[in-house]
């Protein structure tokens, strides 16, 4: 049913419908709505049978997790920045564990300096943890991921997270078409666990491997995640054979046939994008777009061919190797080897910087006059950062780098935008 | 695509608005996407959230700095933070205010912009009477549907209707329908069409 | 007392005292239907307490719930010693995730069976006492929280065993650790410090909080099953002798369990809803020194150059126990 409604309450929404028996919930912003529209419903009786639990932390909330999903439940948890990283052990032994737990990450950046806003520092720091991570555009992609994600998750017996930017998804209000029950259930079977802690048929989970064993049980994980390389571009298509929709695959493109610039980006971002792609086609810029939904597994091969007949691209993106430069432009890098194409990393929108039209206007060009350096971080306040760094060669005690770097900007509770 | 920009306090209903006001637009078969400013919710603290309408998907996400229109919870905003900043010089502004243009100092600004789309309302009153709360935003709702014309009243109806419930919605819809009528009459020449009439549809 | 209707002075044997009861008073353990739900074979160090521990209890607790038991393990000497892949010990299902969230994991166990209707199926959680007192805590504390219906087994030997003997908040003071060296003017881990894992269960308000020791089986037994009947949060800290960490010798270790009892240094006792509703009397009062100076880990407090004002401040803490529990009959000793 078309709707008119919050990201989060929509995800909780789709969630409910893939009837999940044990949700575990622990407050962290911007996750919190809709693990809150889980709880009511679950209150009210209107998700049945299903168990939520109010836990003490996120660590706990991955570790009720993986016990309820070791003894056969549907398993679902949602979280985000600090959060994630609270969990952090227990998502990499959700993994190892070879659990099909989806959890929703609302995308935010880690502290410190603390910050609430939106980027994919959280998320990307669990790159090698074995969880799968699909990237949602829009909040209906948000809806439809999660359900792909059940499927996905349990035919291969791995966790996935799926990402969405937190706030600008999570809280915005748009339109979005919610799946009916039926099609839902005809799309997602019953969990059929591979491994089950069950009194009638006892095995033990978790014993200590060692060397004899270790590399072929972490090969397993990387050989689950080759199989999602497969398996995404299909349950895509009979998803939308039943759904009606383009929604998920590995990655998407847009204006790219005769692209001699590409643009990779992840997440809602896309969008604001593909309206500057569009200006810009307009004044006869040959630019396009490629969106990468699934961010592991990485589709090398999908993103080498996307890319094959453009000059140069730029990868956009909301996370930083500090030390290194970008993340996602590593593997797209990776994708590319030999090719001799011209590559840029962009650094935007961290902790929530707005990423605009002028903005990426303006940066578009210089890649296209292949003007950037490798590295460009966009719209970063040159002059704060130079003060900064002078006070600390002045100054033996400069103080706390953050605080004084507020200080210089004044008061920016009264601007937006 | 009409861009909307609210400001307001925290507790006002600053979010509400933009997301009624997007499901007003979205029982008009439109495409509406509403966005707060993602601040920490903290009560009294100055709050801004956006809301576009188009009849095409909206696929950009930046917060709307060049508005087409403001919707000003609480007037005390004016000497505190520039919200008219980006306004179009056409663009409509709906201050909650008992007091005129004039009396809250707006002489000046307003000669730079088309004065007959600036209007201030005393929506806190309207939501005295009606809810029984100093609550402003369904006024300024309704009230912004007769200033711009861009969306019925029946549609302000609807997305009342579906958030609240009995007497609350009861309320909320004689505080709107109010709203409305006063803002109609307070308007030179109505508006016969809506703004979004002409956008490219390609 | 009043809670254990027959007594038996316990020598060691597991059988004893079988003979003389009526078949439905055995214990579990001497009962051919018992589970071996840890199985021989497995990689305890000989006089490993917590290996006998774990054996009775959750041997017990399948008794109890007609083998209808799902187990959690934290990590640790448990999980190591019963494990090593593709050996196992276990004959009942069971996981082990991470050191620290054992309670949660069990807590995930219980909310499945229960949304899956498969009521009969009980849930055990255990671990040692760094796994529960130290970093499981923060788990341990939202499972009694939440009143979550698992048994959580604690088993106690006072320090960090599987990493080579450290410092717990579970360790005594003055004892030798790998991180409380008998070295400088207060040798030994510090007074005044340390956490009393069951008097804060028994503050979360759970149905059932008890303490055990390796030298009364049938008790530990007795609590285990008692425990069982009951459903929400449950939790037992039972005292399991380490003969490598605490420098005992391996045939000790039952003896050392039964002078931490007598000596008043480990009060037995049982508590429902957060209030005490039963202690194991002392039977002969010994004074601590007898209890310490068997132990490596306390040597330092004796000899030429020994601390007897720690051991006094030991006896202090035996004393408040004994006083604060009710450890001696009026006319006991």
């Amino acid at each position: 049913m078309l709707k008119q409604t919050e990201g989060s309450k929509a995800v909780a929404e789709a969630i409910a419908l893939c009837r999940p028996e044990v949700i575990c919930a622990y407050p962290i912003s911007p996750q919190t709505h809709i693990v809150e529209a889980l709880g009511e419903m679950v209150k009210a009786g209107n998700l049945t049978p299903c168990e939520f639990i109010n836990v003490e932390s996120e660590f706990a909330a991955m570790s009720v997790a993986i016990g309820a999903s070791a003894a056969g439940a549907r398993s679902y948890t949602a979280t985000a920045s600090q959060g994630l990283l609270f969990m952090v052990e227990a998502v990499y032994n959700a993994a190892g564990l070879g659990l099909p737990i989806v959890m929703t990450v609302a995308n935010r950046a880690i502290g410190a300096p603390i910050n609430i806003w939106n980027d994919h520092s959280d998320s990307l720091s669990q790159r090698d943890s074995g969880w799968m991570q699909l990237f949602a555009e829009t909040n209906q992609e948000a809806v439809d991921l999660h359900i792909q994600a059940f499927r996905l998750a349990e035919e291969l017996s791995m966790p996935i997270m799926v990402c969405m930017d937190g706030f600008i998804l999570t809280h915005a209000f748009e339109r979005i078409d919610i799946p009916e029950q039926n099609q839902v259930d005809s799309y997602l079977p019953p969990f059929d666990p591979r491994q089950v802690l069950d009194p009638a048929e006892p095995v033990s989970i978790g014993a200590m491997v060692g060397p004899e064993a270790f590399m072929e049980v972490k090969y397993l994980a990387h050989a689950k995640q080759m199989q999602a390389i497969e398996r995404i571009p299909v349950l895509a298509a009979e998803f939308k054979q039943i759904f009606g929709r383009d929604s998920g695959g590995l990655i998407r493109t847009y204006c790219s046939e005769d692209a001699e610039t590409m643009v990779i980006a992840m997440g809602s971002v896309l969008g604001t994008i593909k309206d500057t792609v569009d200006e810009m086609r307009a004044e006869g810029h040959k630019i396009g777009v490629l969106g990468i939904i699934s961010y592991r597994p990485f589709p090398l091969e999908q993103v080498r061919a996307a890319l094959s007949s453009c000059k140069r691209f730029v990868v956009l993106e909301k996370s930083l190797a500090v030390g290194m430069g970008g993340i996602v432009a590593t593997d797209v890098r990776m994708a590319v080897t030999g090719s001799g194409l011209k590559g840029y990393t962009a650094i935007a929108g961290l902790g929530g910087r707005p990423i605009t039209r002028a903005t990426l206007h303006k940066l578009f060009l210089q890649a296209e006059q292949e003007l950037l350096p490798p590295v460009t971080f966009v719209d970063l306040d040159w002059e704060a950062v130079n003060k900064q760094l002078t006070r600390e060669q002045q100054t033996r005690r400069s103080g706390p780098a953050a605080e004084n770097m507020l200080h210089d900007k004044g008061l920016i509770s009264a601007k937006f935008g | 695509m009409f861009e909307i920009r609210v400001h307001g306090r925290g507790g006002q209903g600053v979010v509400t608005a933009t997301e009624m006001l997007s499901v007003a637009a979205f029982e008009e078969g439109r495409h509406a996407q509403a966005f707060p400013s993602f601040g920490s919710e903290r009560t009294g603290a100055p709050v801004v959230a956006f809301c576009r309408i188009s009849d095409r998907e909206i696929r950009l996400r930046e917060p709307i700095m060049k508005p087409d229109a403001l919707i000003i919870q609480d007037p005390t905003l004016l000497h505190q933070i520039d919200v008219f900043a980006g306004l179009k010089s056409d663009g409509y502004v709906l201050l909650n205010s008992r007091h005129s243009l004039e009396e809250l100092g707006l002489s000046e600004l307003i000669t730079h912009f088309d004065a007959t789309r600036f209007c201030t309302l005393s929506a806190t009153d309207l939501g005295l009477k009606h809810i029984g709360r100093p609550i402003p935003n369904m006024p300024l709702i309704a009230g912004f549907a007769a200033l711009s014309g861009l969306i019925q009243l029946e549609s302000v109806i609807l997305a009342i209707n579906e958030k609240f419930k009995g007497k609350v919605a009861q309320g909320n819809i004689a505080a709107a329908t109010e709203a409305y009528n006063l803002v109609k009459d307070m308007m030179c020449t109505p508006f016969a069409s809506s703004p979004l009439k002409g956008e490219n549809h390609a | 007392m009043g809670f254990q209707p027959v007594k038996f002075y316990q020598t060691g044997t597991f059988t004893i005292g079988n003979r003389l009861l009526e078949p439905d008073e055995r214990s579990v353990q001497s009962g051919q239907a018992r589970s071996n739900s840890i199985n021989s074979g497995h990689r305890a160090c000989q006089g490993c307490g917590e290996a006998l521990g774990a054996r009775y209890a959750i041997d017990a607790a399948m008794a109890e719930s007609k083998g209808q038991l799902i187990a959690a393990n934290a990590t640790g000497c448990l999980e190591v010693f019963s494990t090593p892949y593709p050996e196992s010990s276990w004959q009942l299902p069971w996981i082990h995730s991470l050191f620290g969230n054992a309670p949660a994991v069990a807590t995930g166990i219980a909310a499945a069976m229960k949304v899956k209707g498969k009521t009969e199926v009980r849930v055990v959680a255990q671990g040692g006492d760094g796994g529960t007192t130290d970093i499981g805590f923060g788990c341990l504390s939202g499972m009694f929280e939440r009143n979550d219906d698992v048994l959580y087994l604690c088993y106690d030997n006072q320090a960090y065993m599987n990493t080579g003997v450290q410092r717990s908040s579970a360790t005594p003071p003055a004892a030798r650790t790998a991180t409380t060296m008998p070295v400088g003017p207060n040798p030994g881990n510090a007074f005044g410090q340390g956490k009393n894992v069951p008097e804060i269960a028994m503050a979360h308000g759970i149905p059932y909080v008890a303490t055990a020791t390796v030298a009364d089986l049938r008790d530990l037994e007795y609590k285990v099953r008692r425990a069982m009947k009951m459903h929400g949060a449950r939790y037992i800290q039972i005292f399991v002798p380490c003969p490598l960490g605490w420098g005992t010798a391996s045939s000790d270790t039952i003896r050392m369990a039964r002078l931490a009892k007598e000596s008043g240094m480990f009060p037995v006792f049982e508590a429902e809803h957060g209030e005490v509703v039963g202690v194991s009397k002392i039977r002969h009062k010994i004074p601590v020194e007898e209890y310490l100076q068997p132990q490596k880990r306390f040597a330092h407090l004796f000899g030429t150059n020994g601390h007897p004002e720690m051991v006094t401040r030991m006896q202090a803490i035996a004393d408040r126990n004994i006083r604060k529990y009710g450890l001696l009959d009026e006319e006991g000793c």
